[in-house]
């Protein structure tokens, strides 16, 4: 019994990633998008009209990451105008930020947009409560991976509570459903001051294909004031990382 | 007249003028005796709004003979009568007559259990919210009740479950659920926008995005007349079998977690990892969203990524093995998960249980054996693993014995597979038959996936239901904990491991 523990321990090996801070994905992956203005405009349009949740501008060119799935469709319908790079770190502290323009090379991630007591409170150790309104369990899942031997985030002091009681702050996933969204103001109530609002997933962000639908309820999003805006669909487990990681630097 | 159209999941779809429509009495009286026979099962049960009132459709699985088995009715609008249950002879129509009462008000005459099923934006009744669900009470100085939810402990999506206990044991589990509701099966005819439909079907289960996709993308083929290429279809099996490594190897970690059995749990982590990673390696995205379109693919296999699942699934399957063998003779872990948490057979089959649960309590349940499809149709036969003790390790010997199983399988397509330019991109505007009912099931980790499309005389879809697993088995979990510890709810649950969302659409 004992040999075949230590076999599943030789096997296992070491897992965890030594730098969190230096990690390339497969070139597959879709993370930031590169546009570029073109003569014609046909590539582009035809883009615009198949994306499902509307993400894509076409006078001036822009797309929303906040409304992006990463289906990565457009990219082949107009591969002059949009191409997704392998970039992982999305993390956007502004709503506005997350709307990518002809040009840009890096995402935006505006520090003076950080709350300075962010720094101050939860540099050290950071307890997230998160709450799934409508989420499809692969962004739940991906949460719950930050924590796994592979990316091991509580090495720097950051995790998951069950208690509100016990958390500095909410991560919300999912377009928020109607059915959901009460509980969802009552946990937010009953994590005590200072707190971050962390929203993860451009479903979350944005409704995505739910934006419409008659069973969301998306007030919470105005409602209250959110520290960090998280792409994805889902949102990579080094996303989440990356972005919480920035929110906790000290200026 | 017969009562049913004859058809099965390889065939195209079919005219909904060649769907009989047949007296609700003579239906329910076949239907009295011929779910006696456990080769049946319901595979979905709807109504949809026509001029005169309402039309149901119902579509019967026969195991034996690999026939889909298709009915309708419509009764008189007028009627106030409403119409005798078959949940009260057969409790597995239970969520179905639920989920009608719940949207149109109709009345099942003695249905023992008409509860709301998930309070849908479009239910009947508005008054009628999660608020108010009617949970079932039992009087009593020594009994007490746990409520959880809909907030879990752990990151996971919402659902209450609400206790009855003498003690420590439970005497009664009610899940209500509903939270998740988000309004898939009306976003899915909000527009004919394929890419959306496809992104929609990649997102009712997001654990299950291939195997939902793939239902999608079979029942759109059938509409339109299109016969996947064998590329194309041996490709979608390494998808959705990589989907089943993940996920069992994932559950086997959570239920090493619940006690807290660090060893498997983080080897198991490990595995999954890099069972994911090789799945974002082919497409980009761990959880196969963007894998499966509709009459192609955007990610065909290449030389140098057949060689990359090859290995990886080879590695994974060695090291997993490892973890299985330590696991069979773990005493510690065997004393907690082995009689524990029972779903007996023919309560299986009552309840209308599918998938790896069912077959975990010996009851044959498995699409890729019984209405095979593609590659599982014609060349890949598969053997269904079934297992006897119906207990929490049961359902875990299921997991071990099938991630193997399915690692042999991509070994065995991918090994002679030389990839051609045979795959076509994806077609989002192929033209779809008019006024015809598809249907596609598939046997995804978790169990049986249904979807039903109804479209006009312009080939628009104007229905599309959509049925998880999860709808049936929910019910097997709160059977499963009856005279169970409290405490041994945990295991149980991550023994299923049931969908929220999907049950929730």
């Amino acid at each position: 019994m004992l040999f075949g523990k230590a076999k599943i321990l030789r096997s296992h090996g070491w897992q965890y990633i030594p730098d969190l801070k230096n990690v390339t994905l497969t070139e597959e992956f879709r993370g930031f998008p590169l546009l570029s203005d073109t003569d014609t405009k046909d590539d582009i349009e035809r883009a615009a009209a198949i994306c499902p949740t509307g993400a894509i501008s076409t006078s001036p060119l822009t797309l929303d990451m906040g409304k992006c799935l990463f289906c990565g469709e457009c990219a082949r319908c107009a591969p002059r105008n949009i191409r997704f790079t392998n970039n992982y770190r999305l993390a956007a502290t502004r709503r506005e930020d997350l709307i990518v323009e002809v040009g840009q090379t890096e995402p935006k991630f505006d520090r003076e947009a950080v709350r300075p007591e962010i720094a101050k409170y939860f540099g050290k150790a950071l307890q997230l409560r998160e709450v799934s309104a409508g989420g499809d369990a692969s962004i739940e899942m991906e949460l719950g991976a930050t924590g796994n031997v592979n990316f091991d985030f509580g090495r720097y002091g950051v995790g998951f509570t069950a208690s509100p009681r016990h958390a500095d702050g909410l991560v919300l996933t999912g377009p928020i459903s109607r059915n959901m969204a009460e509980a969802l103001d009552i946990c937010y109530h009953a994590i005590a001051e200072p707190k971050i609002v962390v929203v993860c997933g451009s479903e979350a962000i944005s409704g995505g294909l739910y934006a419409e639908s008659p069973a969301v309820e998306r007030s919470f999003i105005t409602k209250y004031k959110v520290d960090l805006w998280l792409p994805g669909a889902p949102t990579h487990p080094l996303c989440f990382i990356d972005g919480i990681t920035r929110l906790r630097e000290k200026r | 007249m017969e009562l049913y159209l004859k058809t099965n999941n390889t065939a195209s779809a079919v005219a909904l003028a060649d769907i009989p429509q047949v007296d609700y009495e003579a239906l329910y009286a076949d239907l009295a005796e011929r779910m006696n026979d456990s080769r049946y099962h319901v595979a979905h049960y709807f109504a949809t709004e026509v001029e005169a009132g309402l039309r149901f459709y119902l579509l019967l699985l026969d195991d034996t003979s690999a026939e889909v088995l298709i009915t309708s009715f419509q009764p008189d609008y007028y009627s106030e009568e409403g119409l005798s249950s078959l949940t009260a002879l057969h409790p597995a129509f239970h969520p179905f007559e639920r989920e009608m009462h719940e949207l149109y008000g109709i009345h099942f005459n003695h249905h023992p259990w008409l509860k709301p099923l998930r309070f849908p934006h479009d239910r009947r009744d508005k008054n009628s919210t999660m608020d108010s669900y009617p949970f079932y009470s039992i009087e009593g100085d020594e009994l007490h009740e746990v409520n959880v939810g809909p907030i879990h402990a752990g990151i996971i999506e919402p659902g209450a479950f609400r206790f009855i206990c003498n003690g420590e044991q439970v005497l009664h589990l009610e899940i209500a659920l509903g939270y998740q509701h988000r309004g898939v099966e009306s976003e899915m005819v909000r527009n004919q926008n394929r890419l959306r439909q496809t992104l929609i079907a990649e997102s009712i289960a997001g654990d299950s995005a291939i195997a939902h996709t793939t239902a999608y993308a079979e029942l759109i083929e059938k509409l339109a007349e299109y016969k996947p290429d064998m590329d194309l279809a041996r490709e979608r099996v390494v998808a959705i079998e990589l989907e089943r490594i993940a996920m069992h190897i994932a559950d086997t970690g959570a239920l090493a977690t619940d006690i807290g059995f660090q060893l498997y749990q983080v080897a198991c982590e490990a595995l999954r990892t890099m069972t994911i990673n090789t799945t974002q390696a082919w497409c980009g995205n761990r959880f196969g969203k963007s894998l499966i379109r509709p009459l192609g693919s955007n990610h065909p296999l290449t030389a140098e990524k057949i060689e990359l699942i090859r290995r990886n699934v080879k590695e994974i399957r060695r090291r997993y093995n490892e973890v299985r063998c330590d696991i069979l003779e773990a005493p510690t872990l065997l004393a907690r998960f082995e009689q524990c948490g029972l779903v007996p057979t023919h309560e299986m089959q009552r309840i209308g249980g599918v998938g790896m649960a069912a077959r975990s309590s010996n009851l044959l349940r498995d699409i890729r054996a019984t209405h095979p499809s593609g590659y599982y149709a014609t060349e890949l036969h598969h053997t269904p693993i079934t297992k006897r003790d119906c207990d929490v390790m049961s359902r875990l010997a299921t997991r071990l014995d099938e991630v193997l199983q399915s690692a042999d399988y991509i070994e065995q397509i991918l090994a002679d597979y030389h990839p051609t330019d045979n795959i076509a991109k994806p077609d989002y505007a192929a033209p779809l038959r008019g006024e015809a009912l598809s249907f596609a099931l598939v046997e995804g980790w978790r169990g049986e996936i249904c979807h039903v499309a109804l479209t006009d005389s312009c080939g628009n879809i104007t229905k599309y239901k959509v049925k998880d697993p999860s709808v049936h088995n929910w019910l097997a979990l709160a059977i499963a904990v009856r005279s169970e510890g409290i405490s041994d709810f945990p295991i149980n649950n991550k023994s299923f491991n049931l969908s929220y969302c999907g049950h929730d659409l």
